[in-house]
């Protein structure tokens, strides 16, 4: 069993935070790519074309045939042959948690593989792996234990590797919608200590908020995506205690481009969703950065949630999906750069939300709380990107195997 | 009569008259603020001077190091004036040397060119040795620094849990090499380790990466070692000694190694090393093996044949290693005791070995030695040694 995290004490403001440093980072074209699909949340490894045979480390031709090698999902048990415990490193991410243990495992899809040990497993045991992101982005084989174990998530190699709630104190940006609100609780479910709860216009009523804000550990903020000056006063107030910030904010209105399209819908959506994303990565990435190693209660992810069709386009959402996608853009580019300060950029994709401004759309549709879930388990499982439900999974995995055709049939 | 190594393989010619000659092995130091270019243009100056041979008759240079880049080979001819007619560079890690010189002697042999000069160097420059770990292979980038980046005692040291435990061998076992090493290397006075160490304290030193503690590692350093490759005619003409190269092996990521490594490429090989050089395992008088960590040399114990598989924990207990001792190893203290010269390292038996059977290792001499084995181990750019090699050599007597 791994010792349970006990809630982090006050910290003491004359001590120097610890500098958030990243591991090693270089890596080949092929390890890239391995990271793009542990970012999925899946355990792939190379197959050959010709031979079938699985290989590792990444190549980019099959040792045993030279054929041509694609990824491909496998099987994801192991044997753990050797461990050793690492008491001595010159890298300075490492260097300050030693000890560190690995160990050989023989994968069950056949090759050997270094990989990082799970306090819960040793030589000897049959162990389940998992392709993480390590904090630098880069994919890293983790060696879990094979049945669920106590505590098994507190373990502190693991929460490198994660991003998890416990004990966490997390700004949801906008309080206001019902998916505000479910993320808020899930979060708390999940052991999040605190959650700050956005809401940019505090003199307005809105649905839910007597009950949401008398929620234990709910700490409602002013917020406004759209003010410039507003993140910049919760950054100064917050920024060194907020460890996790989930941008829930959305603005989907019904129209078309050259039909039907509200310029003055695309300019709020626009202001609030791609706009006001840089407004809230300015206001906090550099604070979530600066406390990316501090601790068990380390900052550790910025997650934003948008619309799968920021990928493709959409009829009847033109102007919410151009949002999205600038979103996305955005988003990407913004994981570049926190991967090399050590903080989670998590992607959260939904298809239409069950609210208000879908009402005409017909089912399947995303609900809030499947939403809160995803939100949850990206953040558990150190993911790059999640789909909230069916719809956008169904999207991104069409999209995924031919872009052009789902652009059209979205856009149908 | 030779082994057939492969379909095709024919008997592999003697290498007749080739000579090793003029082992140079300079003075390491911990931190230099030298480059290796510096190294390189020192150790061809006690090239020059040891053998009386003039600097333009050396037609041939092969070099290995890891601190040159940007340059290779050729930058380092130009930069040191070399105007040669055969140029090799060997990137082989710890089997640098031994590669390096069994190609030199083919070259020497069939007439490609007459003298070449055989050189390892690496400066260590603060923060040098960790760039090379960083940047050792594709491999290693991947799959393998990120993983804690222990370097190479991570990867060595699940390499030396898994064949602790297959083989039963103790901590203690490996301690044993260690220490005769140590107890060699007081008596060479570049050796930069220069306190006896005993088995306790081998014991009870800090812990590395289990079961890699501090006196399996060796230290990095900055130096050169060197030697020159001929005929015996050229040899002869000059007035020099040299050592003759009765038989050498390499091999690469050989089909033999398994994934948890437990063997060297040597084991494909070794029955080829012997019948080229006429000798068997009893013969040898002094055995210098590669030393990068003790358990590597307990390994090439058995490969190079002279125990069986699982048998090298009894060996070492049942031998007395040191230089007075029934089975001579790595007399002049190995880099376990003198230091990790980068590539340098991939010489250290070698230049001791042409030395003992030379009769010119001073105060680490066997007495009577006059046939050597060397061998040589490298490029860990996954999780296994993937370079073997050895050689045997003889002295004048032979």
């Amino acid at each position: 069993m791994s010792d349970p995290l006990t809630p982090p004490k006050r910290k003491d403001p004359l001590v120097v935070t610890h500098a958030g440093h990243v591991p090693p980072a270089l890596r080949s074209r092929a390890a890239t790519a391995m990271a793009a699909r542990a970012g999925l949340g899946r355990f792939v490894l190379q197959v050959c074309d010709d031979c079938a045979r699985a290989t590792y480390p990444q190549r980019d031709r099959c040792p045993f045939c030279w054929g041509e090698l694609s990824w491909q999902d496998q099987p994801d048990g192991a044997v753990i042959e050797a461990q050793t415990t690492i008491r001595s490193s010159i890298d300075l991410f490492f260097k300050d948690h030693l000890p560190w243990r690995i160990g050989s495992a023989r994968l069950d899809a056949g090759p050997m593989a270094t990989v990082h040990l799970h306090g819960d497993v040793g030589q000897g045991d049959r162990v389940r792996m998992e392709l993480k992101l390590d904090r630098s982005g880069n994919p890293a084989l983790f060696a879990m234990p094979e049945k669920e174990t106590p505590h098994m998530a507190d373990d502190p190699q693991l929460r490198v590797f994660t991003a998890d709630p416990k004990y966490r104190r997390i700004l949801v940006t906008d309080g206001r919608t019902e998916t505000g609100q479910a993320v808020a609780e899930a979060l708390l479910k999940a052991g999040a200590k605190t959650v700050f709860l956005g809401n940019a216009d505090p003199l307005m009523r809105y649905p839910g908020q007597d009950r949401i804000e008398a929620a234990p550990g709910i700490e409602p903020v002013r917020l406004s995506l759209t003010d410039t000056r507003s993140i910049a006063a919760l950054a100064g107030q917050l920024g060194g205690r907020v460890d996790i910030v989930v941008n829930t904010a959305q603005f989907a209105r019904q129209g078309g481009v050259g039909f039907g399209g509200n310029l003055n819908d695309l300019q709020s959506g626009l202001d609030l969703e791609v706009t006001g994303l840089m407004r809230l990565a300015q206001g906090f990435a550099p604070a979530l950065s600066g406390r990316s190693d501090d601790g068990d209660r380390s900052a550790a992810a910025f997650v934003d949630i948008a619309s799968i069709h920021g990928l493709t386009g959409r009829a009847g959402f033109a102007g919410s999906s151009a949002a999205a996608a600038a979103r996305l853009s955005l988003l990407a580019s913004l994981r570049g750069e926190m991967a090399r300060t050590g903080i989670r950029v998590i992607s959260v994709l939904t298809g239409p939300v069950d609210d208000g401004w879908h009402q005409n759309v017909p089912p399947p549709k995303t609900a809030p709380a499947q939403i809160a879930r995803a939100v949850v388990t990206a953040l558990q499982q150190g993911q790059e990107t999640i789909c909230a439900d069916e719809v956008a999974k169904d999207v991104l995995t069409r999209w995924q195997d031919d872009p052009l055709l789902t652009i059209r049939e979205e856009n149908k | 009569m030779t082994n057939r190594m492969g379909k095709f393989s024919i008997d592999r010619r003697a290498y007749d008259d080739v000579v090793i000659t003029t082992p140079v092995s300079l003075p390491y130091v911990r931190f230099s603020e030298q480059s290796a270019h510096w190294w390189i243009g020192r150790a061809l100056r006690a090239l020059v001077d040891g053998s009386g041979i003039e600097a333009r008759d050396i037609d041939g240079f092969c070099l290995s190091s890891f601190t040159t880049a940007p340059d290779t080979a050729i930058g380092l001819a130009e930069h040191l004036g070399l105007s040669v007619r055969w140029l090799d560079h060997v990137p082989l890690g710890g089997a640098s040397g031994i590669t390096g010189v069994r190609r030199a002697a083919r070259a020497v042999q069939s007439g490609d060119c007459d003298v070449v000069a055989c050189i390892g160097a690496d400066t260590n420059q603060r923060g040098s040795f960790g760039n090379t770990l960083a940047n050792f292979s594709r491999f290693s980038q991947d799959a393998v620094y990120p993983y804690g980046a222990g370097g190479t005692n991570a990867s060595f040291a699940l390499i030396a849990r898994n064949y602790m435990e297959q083989f039963n061998v103790s901590r203690e076992d490996l301690g044993r090499i260690a220490v005769a090493q140590r107890s060699n290397a007081l008596k060479n006075p570049n050796a930069l380790m220069k306190e006896p160490l005993t088995l306790d304290q081998y014991m009870n030193a800090r812990p590395i990466a289990d079961p890699i503690h501090l006196y399996d590692c060796v230290m990095p350093c900055a130096g050169a070692e060197a030697v020159l490759v001929m005929r015996q005619d050229t040899a002869r003409a000059c007035g020099i000694a040299g050592a003759r190269l009765r038989g050498s092996i390499e091999r690469h990521n050989a089909r033999s190694i398994e994934p948890m490594q437990t063997s060297g490429g040597w084991v494909e090989d070794v029955g080829e090393l012997y019948s080229m050089a006429g000798v068997g395992p009893d013969d040898i008088d002094v055995v210098q093996t590669y030393d990068d960590y003790p358990v590597i040399c307990m390994m090439q114990m058995e490969d190079l044949g002279f125990c069986r598989k699982g048998e090298g924990a009894e060996f070492v207990r049942s031998h007395d290693l040191r230089i007075e001792g029934d089975f001579p190893h790595n007399t002049s203290g190995g880099q376990l005791s003198c230091g990790q010269a980068g590539a340098g390292g991939s010489y250290v038996g070698l230049t001791e070995a042409v030395r003992q059977v030379l009769g010119t290792a001073g105060d680490t001499q066997v007495k009577g030695a006059n046939l050597a084995l060397a061998s040589g181990f490298g490029m860990m750019t996954y999780t296994r040694g993937l370079s073997s090699c050895a050689v045997i050599l003889s002295g004048e007597g032979a």
